[in-house]
């Protein structure tokens, strides 16, 4: 369809998941935006294939994680970067506690196979469902689901092992949140 | 492992992966808060302005004006 000014309000409207998607994905937030960038210029030159109607933010996330699986393969270096780099993105300073923890969290999320991390996002942090989640990266809604649970034990054997009693459940969230720890 | 995913869904009973309720929301929770934290940070200008740029009607966008559509630059510089 021709790039309507609704439409393109609606890809305005989506840049700022499409960050955080890219954020999550890659660590890295430079980075992040050269996949959002190149995200849009993809879709505003392909806008004739998108089908008035259907799920615009669903079209834009399988543009950018495309581009995100092609980009990886050719250089999985700078991985390492990411922690750094991620700590810049905040706008808000978590206090000291909450920012290692959050850091923690982070490196672990980077631990995962690239497939259950993805799902796990576009799931868990995005909100797509899980039949979105399986069209974003073309494969079947069980192997979502199985992708999601597995990135959710892997995530919990490395932050939580037998120690999920040391710490309130939501003492981290609330600091990482509200920044209200003292 | 096996069951895992029934586990999950059921979520009463922490299974031997400790996959309890608490740790479940607690990765839940933690998760869209990073997530949350960039989608806050709204549209950055650079996208804004692509967009629009973009969007102008007749307006080839500047993006590639090097890359061509001069034929009588042929050879200048």
């Amino acid at each position: 369809m021709p790039l309507t000014d609704s439409l393109r309000n609606d890809i305005l409207a989506a840049v700022p998941s499409l960050r955080a998607f890219a954020i999550s994905l890659s660590g890295n937030a430079d980075r992040a935006d050269d996949l959002v960038q190149e995200t849009l210029l993809r879709a505003l030159a392909n806008i004739d294939s998108f089908q008035p109607g259907s799920n615009l933010p669903a079209w834009l996330f399988t543009i950018l994680r495309n581009l995100f699986r092609s980009d990886y393969r050719k250089r999985r270096r700078e991985v390492e970067d990411a922690e750094g780099n991620y700590a810049k993105t905040l706008k808000t300073q978590p206090s000291q506690n909450a920012h290692l923890e959050f850091e923690e969290f982070r490196t672990a999320l980077d631990k995962l196979p690239q497939d259950q991390r993805e799902a796990l996002i576009l799931v868990g942090a995005s909100g797509f469902s899980y039949e979105d989640a399986a069209s974003i990266c073309g494969c079947a809604v069980g192997t979502i689901k199985s992708r999601v649970n597995r990135a959710r034990s892997k995530l919990a054997a490395l932050l939580y092992v037998d120690g999920a009693e040391d710490f309130g459940p939501d003492e981290t969230v609330r600091a990482v949140i509200g920044g209200s720890g003292g | 492992m096996k069951d895992l995913k029934s586990q999950a869904s059921r979520s009463t009973t922490p299974g031997k992966g400790g996959l309890t309720p608490e740790i479940q929301s607690r990765i839940g929770h933690q998760l869209r808060a990073m997530y949350d934290d960039v989608v806050r940070q709204g549209v950055p200008d650079r996208f804004a302005e692509l967009i629009k740029k973009l969007d102008a009607p007749g307006a080839t966008p500047q993006l590639g004006d090097e890359g061509g559509s001069n034929d009588n630059n042929n050879g200048r510089d």
